[in-house]
């Protein structure tokens, strides 16, 4: 990670259009290491398509994109995750029928090979895996065991730990307590509390309003492919959000 | 290999033997996973203990052993195959007229005079194609897989029938018969064949990159694709595993017969779905072992060799054999 740059990530005057619809018509915003940066919007103000132009899902049709001050392009997913940014989506992207350890190092296996022969070396990537979850404060039965088995909150753990367990340093996170109960809600937040202060950028959507001002530095305010407003959390308050995101508050800049 | 496992737990647990390993035994009981891995072996011992106590003499013989484990060898090549398939959530209804095609591929070659074992890499690549070409259009095109292999069920046939004009060629030849009989002690080696495929098939599956990434793609396609996995190739892949197998399985059809025949083999299409079901692959995707079909392979060829050795007229064999698939689905169904 460069210290000099402001910000981790910073995207400028972003377009996507799918055929006749402006998902994103000119968006820009950044995020801070070490800080919650959250975006939120109404459905189908463009908040997921601007995470996935971002993680590297679609590639935007106009305007720039900085990870740590430098410019960059995404091709793939792959490309984004190699600059170290790791998306958590809604869904998780978990493999129910494979054990924990297996889903931590999905698509990338530790091997030991013979020759042209590679064999997964189980036995690293199940003591790096206990080694990668004894740093959250959620309880995880074995690395062994199935994801199939676990809670919404273990399984968001472990989500969140394959995300960051690879040296990121932009963690997107998508709706991550949307499923979740008080209790659950309370521990993953923990968790976000956890990786800001390892200096991540962590880009939060959320519906959530009081997560949000509990949680964000940073606010940022989407409506209809637009970014209507962004400020820090402590000048604002729920009722502004709400103006702005229903369209009743013009906005500000 | 899971007998090895077994005995290495219950070894340890000798010293360690207290009320958790109770606990720990009962929970298992109670996971329906246990089960749909496990069942296989209960219903094979059901099967040896029903036909060995009504005919001791005539079923639990060597000579009859023997006679199961040759019947076996061919369908258990082609559920390894299949179980690929599976594990990818997908479907394989073309294995037995693939395997028919490749026959007919091979007799072709061979009569015109190439050598076995290009005859065999003839008809194997055969089959190669035709698995390609499913896979291809199941991934790319997104065509259902069911729809994309019944196709391909009448379209391998329908080529094994124009290349051979439907009928079957004469394949004499010493070293392909002596495989077809041959045995090492009491394994024959079409059996052999099939049990170092099976071996093969297992560590592809357990532990390489690839394995993990075909049960991901079957347990969840979309969560595979987002962490980068190309299902497209996986898919394409495991389908070409099935055209491989099948191919290459109809080299030791031939051998039997001692002819390439044109004629599909339903059966053998019936036993590798049925196989798979009893093996406990879930039909869903993401789980299964190759030990278990293999298991429940030879346990299907026990219980129509059962059925016959006690006078069973064969017509009733398919009701049998179609019962027991269906019951074993319920069983895994319901426990889940």
């Amino acid at each position: 990670m460069t210290a000099a740059a402001e910000y981790s990530v910073e995207v400028r005057n972003i377009r996507k259009a799918f055929g006749s619809v402006d998902a994103l018509r000119d968006v820009s915003l950044y995020a801070r290491p070490g800080e919650v940066t959250a975006i939120v919007g109404d459905n189908g103000a463009g908040k997921s398509t601007l995470i996935k132009c971002i993680s590297g899902v679609y590639k935007a049709d106009d305007g720039d994109i900085f990870i740590n001050g430098e410019p960059v392009s995404f091709a793939s997913p792959e490309e984004s995750r190699s600059h170290g940014i790791e998306t958590v989506y809604q869904t998780l992207g978990l493999v129910e029928d494979l054990a924990i350890w297996q889903n931590l190092f999905l698509n990338r296996e530790a091997v030991k090979g013979i020759g042209p022969f590679k064999f997964l070396d189980k036995n690293t990537m199940r003591q790096r895996s206990t080694e990668m979850l004894e740093n959250l404060d959620v309880y995880i039965p074995s690395v062994k065991s199935r994801v199939r088995g676990l809670s919404g909150g273990q399984r968001q753990a472990v989500a969140i730990c394959r995300a960051t367990g690879w040296g990121s340093h932009v963690v997107i996170m998508d709706e991550p307590t949307a499923a979740l109960g008080v209790k659950e809600t309370a521990k993953v937040e923990a968790l976000i509390h956890r990786l800001k202060s390892q200096g991540i950028a962590i880009l939060l959507i959320s519906h959530n309003f009081d997560q949000v001002l509990r949680l964000a530095e940073h606010i940022w305010v989407m409506r209809q492919g637009n970014v209507m407003a962004g400020m820090r959390a402590k000048d604002t308050n729920g009722d502004e959000l709400v103006a702005l995101i229903t369209g009743a508050s013009a906005g500000r800049k | 290999m899971k007998s090895n496992e077994t005995t290495s737990n219950s070894s340890t647990s000798v010293e360690e033997f207290d009320a958790s390993f109770l606990v720990k035994f009962r929970t298992r009981l109670k996971d329906p996973y246990f089960w749909a891995d496990w069942m296989v072996v209960f219903a094979f011992l059901l099967v040896v203990i029903i036909f060995g106590a009504i005919a001791p003499t005539k079923f639990l013989t060597m000579y009859n052993l023997n006679n199961i484990l040759i019947a076996s060898a061919i369908p258990a090549i082609l559920v390894i195959g299949q179980t690929f398939v599976v594990a990818t959530a997908g479907i394989d209804l073309s294995v037995s007229s693939v395997m028919t095609f490749g026959a007919v591929t091979f007799g072709l070659a061979f009569t015109n005079g190439w050598s076995v074992l290009f005859a065999c890499l003839f008809g194997t690549i055969a089959g190669a194609l035709c698995g390609i070409v499913n896979g291809v259009i199941i991934s790319k095109w997104k065509i259902n897989d069911f729809i994309v292999t019944l196709g391909m069920l009448s379209i391998a046939s329908g080529f094994a029938l124009v290349l051979s004009h439907g009928s079957p060629r004469q394949v004499i030849n010493e070293s392909l018969s002596k495989l077809a009989i041959g045995a090492v002690g009491e394994l024959p080696y079409l059996m052999i064949i099939a049990l170092v495929l099976a071996t093969i098939a297992h560590f592809a599956l357990f532990n390489t990159r690839f394995g993990t990434h075909v049960f991901a793609t079957g347990g969840n396609e979309d969560s595979a694709r987002s962490m980068g996995i190309s299902t497209v190739r996986i898919k394409i892949a495991v389908y070409t595993i099935s055209g491989v197998l099948a191919g290459f399985a109809a080299t030791l059809a031939v051998s039997r017969i001692g002819s390439a025949e044109p004629a599909a083999n339903t059966a053998l299409l019936l036993n590798s779905v049925a196989a798979v079901v009893l093996g406990g692959v879930s039909l869903f995707g993401g789980r299964g072992t190759i030990f278990g079909p293999i298991m429940a392979t030879i346990l299907l060829q026990s219980l129509s060799n059962g059925l016959t050795v006690v006078g069973v007229a064969s017509y009733y064999q398919y009701i049998s054999i179609g019962s027991v698939v269906i019951i074993s689905a319920m069983l895994v169904r319901t426990s889940k």
